[in-house]
Parts: C-alpha cells; sequence; structure tokens
C-alpha cells in the first residue's frame, strides 16, 4: 500500500516517512545533477539569491533524455546519488526536504537529514522510460547551458519512490538486505 | 581488397546508436524473466515487474531504456582485405553525432575531464580497433552508462593470490558496489594480459551474450561459480535484498607475464546494451 504524498513536501511530512515506505509523489519537484548543484552551492557560500526556492523541495538527481515531439520529458530515471554528497548537506540548510535518485549516500549526508528532517528516496535506476510517464510538465529554469544538466521544473503525477533513507536515519539498503538474508536462514 | 565507404559506416552506426538504446537484446530480456520467475522476494519481485514493464515501454514507444544514453562505445573488427574510403573514426563519430541527434539521445560527453564542457554532440566515441583475416567489417555499438562504469575496478594481484584471490577481488568489487551500478548487474571481467588489456577484456566480457559461457570449460565453470556466489550475497534488485544481483559474469583471460596476475571487473546494470552489424 503506497503512501500519497504532496511536493513541496514539509519537514513535518518528511518526519513522517519510514524507511522502507512505498510513496506516490505529486505536485512540483525540481531536478539538479552535479554541475547544477555546485553552482547553487557556490550561490549559497556567496550569499546570493537561488533561481528555485529550496524550503520545502524535492530535488531529482536527473538529466533526461531529449522530449520528443509531444512529449513532456524524455526518459528519465535516477542517477547514483553519491556524487551529490558533497553538495546536498548545503542544500539540507538550505530548506530542502527531499532527494530522489539511487545507491548509497555518505554519513555527512545522513547527519544533515537528521539535523533538519529531510528524506532520501529511490526510484528505480535504469527504468527512465516507465518513470517519465508520471512527469506531466518540464521546463527549464535555470542553467540552460548545462543541457541535460540544467535545472527543470517538473509536475509529477504519482510518481513511485521508496523511502531508503529516513529523518531518523534508518537505512533500507541495511535493513531490507539483513532481512532477507536472515529469511533465507530460516 | 573489398571497398566500404565512409558514409556506409556512418549510416550503420548511427542506427545501431538508436537500436541499442531503444531495444534491449533478447538474452537480457530472457535471463531477467527467467530471474523474475525464481525471485522469492517479494521487493524484488515488484523491482523485477518494473524494469520488465520499463523496457516494454522502451521498446514500443522507440524510447531510450535508461536516459543515461552513455558514451558511445564502439567496436570495429575490420578484415585486413577491407579498404574504407576515408576516415574511419570521423565516419563513427558522424554515425554516433547523427544517431544521439535523430534518436533523441542524451549527450553526456565532456571534451575534457577536468574543465567537463560538455561536447554537445556525444562525441567522441571510445572506438575499439581489431585487424582480423578476411573481408568483412563487424561494427557494435555499446552504450556505456557510468552509474556502473564508475563502481568498476582493477587490480594487479601477485600470482601466489591465485584462484581464490581473483574470485575475492570481484566478490569485493560487487560488495563495494552494493546498489549503486543498478542491480541486476552483469559483471564482466578480464584476467591476465597486461594493466590495460585485463580492463579492455572486461569490457570485451561485456559483448558477450549473458547466455553464453566461456569456451573454455574452466572458465565456464568459474563463471557459473562466481555468478552463485554473488547471488548469495543478498544484495538483490536495486539493493533491497534478492537473490538477483547479477543476471551473468563473463569472464576473458589472456597469457600474462610470469610476474603478473591482472584483474579488471567491468560492471555494467540491467541495461547491458550492445547491438552489432557486420559488413
Amino acid at each position: 500500500m503506497s503512501i500519497r504524498i504532496t511536493a513541496p513536501l514539509t519537514h513535518e511530512t518528511a518526519r513522517t516517512l519510514k524507511a522502507g515506505d512505498s510513496c506516490l509523489i505529486s505536485g512540483v519537484i525540481y531536478t539538479a545533477r552535479d554541475a547544477a548543484h555546485k553552482r547553487l552551492c557556490e550561490l549559497v557560500a556567496q550569499g546570493k539569491e537561488l533561481p528555485l526556492d529550496l524550503q520545502d523541495a524535492i530535488i531529482y538527481f536527473v538529466g533526461p533524455t531529449p522530449a520528443k515531439e509531444g512529449q513532456a520529458i524524455g526518459s528519465a530515471g535516477p542517477t547514483t546519488s553519491y556524487r551529490m554528497d558533497a553538495y546536498s548537506p548545503t542544500l539540507i540548510a538550505q530548506g530542502q526536504t527531499g532527494m530522489i535518485g539511487k545507491g548509497k549516500r555518505g554519513p555527512e549526508v545522513i547527519a544533515a537529514m537528521k539535523e533538519h528532517g529531510a528524506v532520501y528516496f529511490g526510484a528505480i535506476g535504469g527504468c527512465g522510460a516507465l518513470l517519465s510517464k508520471c512527469i506531466k510538465k518540464a521546463e527549464v529554469i535555470a542553467y540552460e547551458d548545462l543541457g541535460a544538466e540544467a535545472i527543470r521544473r517538473l509536475e509529477v503525477e504519482d510518481f513511485p519512490a521508496i523511502v531508503i533513507i529516513d529523518s531518523e536515519g534508518n537505512n533500507l539498503y541495511e535493513t531490507g538486505r539483513a532481512d532477507y538474508l536472515a529469511q533465507q536462514e530460516k | 581488397m573489398r571497398e566500404i565507404s565512409a558514409s556506409k559506416i556512418t549510416q550503420v552506426v548511427r542506427q545501431l546508436c538508436i537500436d541499442a538504446n531503444c531495444f534491449l537484446p533478447g538474452d537480457m530480456q530472457s535471463r531477467i524473466e527467467e530471474c523474475r520467475a525464481s525471485e522469492r522476494w517479494p521487493q524484488a519481485q515488484e523491482i523485477l515487474d518494473r524494469i520488465i514493464e520499463n523496457y516494454t515501454i522502451a521498446r514500443e514507444r522507440v524510447q531510450p531504456i535508461c536516459q543515461d544514453t552513455g558514451v558511445a562505445c564502439v567496436f570495429l573488427t575490420i578484415g585486413q582485405d577491407v579498404h574504407i574510403d576515408g576516415d574511419i573514426a570521423e565516419a563513427v563519430n558522424e554515425g554516433v553525432r547523427q544517431g544521439y541527434r535523430d534518436g533523441y539521445l542524451r549527450k553526456s560527453v565532456v571534451g575534457d575531464p577536468l574543465n567537463r564542457v560538455n561536447t554537445g554532440d556525444n562525441t567522441p566515441a571510445m572506438i575499439y580497433y581489431e585487424l582480423v583475416p578476411g573481408d568483412k567489417l563487424e561494427i557494435t555499438v555499446a552504450p556505456k552508462g557510468f552509474g556502473s562504469e564508475n563502481m568498476s575496478q582493477t587490480k594487479m594481484l601477485r600470482p601466489s593470490d591465485g584462484l581464490q584471490g581473483v574470485k575475492d577481488f570481484i566478490l569485493k568489487v560487487v560488495e563495494d558496489a552494493g546498489p549503486n551500478p543498478c542491480p541486476p548487474i552483469v559483471v564482466g571481467v578480464g584476467v591476465g594480459g597486461t594493466f590495460d588489456k585485463a580492463a579492455y577484456l572486461a569490457k570485451k566480457a561485456l559483448m558477450r551474450s549473458v547466455e553464453q559461457r566461456n569456451p573454455d570449460p574452466f572458465y565456464a565453470k568459474l563463471e557459473e561459480e562466481l555468478l552463485q556466489e554473488i547471488n548469495a550475497l543478498g544484495i538483490g534488485p536495486q539493493g533491497f535484498g534478492g537473490k538477483t544481483t547479477a543476471l551473468a559474469v563473463n569472464i576473458e583471460y589472456l597469457p600474462t607475464h610470469i610476474a603478473g596476475l591482472p584483474v579488471a571487473v567491468n560492471l555494467n546494470c540491467h541495461v547491458t546494451r550492445h547491438k552489432s552489424e557486420v559488413l
């Protein structure tokens, strides 16, 4: 049974989500990968205004393929998240409440998530064609020069994501595998 | 001498780029479906169902299976009796340029690894040349995503590390990678040769069908043993637990120096793509 959540995601709701929860996300989320994260963090360091409102924002780590005529977006699955570990704590401190990606996160990110009440969702890596069907609208709002890595504002409907790490630091990568292996021993 | 035009190479590479990115090879589909049928962990079953749904949608819509349409790895097996009228590398790059533009594929190449400006057309391709007897030209396009490429490793073992050392290293690479390379993965292994040849063999191993074992019975058995040991790790599809961590282990080997035991492990995701055409 999936939990329906709305984006932007408040800290209050983010704190109720638990590792392993299946969610369907609807609303507005933003895309950013390595290059865009680097620029955002440089702006934060300089105390300058950001091109998006990070308060309660969910950022999807994705660089989509180009949209064909009549499509909102091309294929759009998650990229590996650890490359954003150097930047995520800064953005979480600015109010970001959710990240969507795939793969492991470092201790500095998990510490920031616990301190501020943020959550790390996983979307299925390598399922870009399937996930693109849940993206109804996409618009580049910053860093157009980065091409696939530009920041996009996405309107999503029932976007499937699973909570991998919750705001208490519980981690589905650890528990999911341990539960499976324990069941094998029975 | 048999003449092959550079423009023919461009045309073939263009189409292979599009087809490889949108249509998952049949051997991969069969293996994923077999694994789904034997998987008992509910979370893993769910993920494998979504993976099957995804490549079905991609095929129907002629849309990239994954948004990481990769760097274009192009293997050219060139018959010695073939003459190409033009610049072969430019012919391949023009095919990549056209395929990535016309197929709505992502341009993921930066021109310089440190200054990192996107080349805008996914060139240059990574081209691997092999000269063989005959008058044919075989072209294989294998778009390689970097989620899995980044989790690959190579190591110069000592001869005394032996078979167990090689197995331990391969298992360590898979364990270190965990959920990052989008399991279920295909594990390409190169053993022997030199530092660079081992890595090349590991990539080449990924071009072999997941249903085809090494023709040498010793290596075929090793592939099967390693697959079982990897799948006993419990990482599972996407790393959420389960028995389907790897779909296949493909090993290639070469003679090596008396002092050495090079081993390279090139990981690939559940979207292991390659398509060939013989001219």
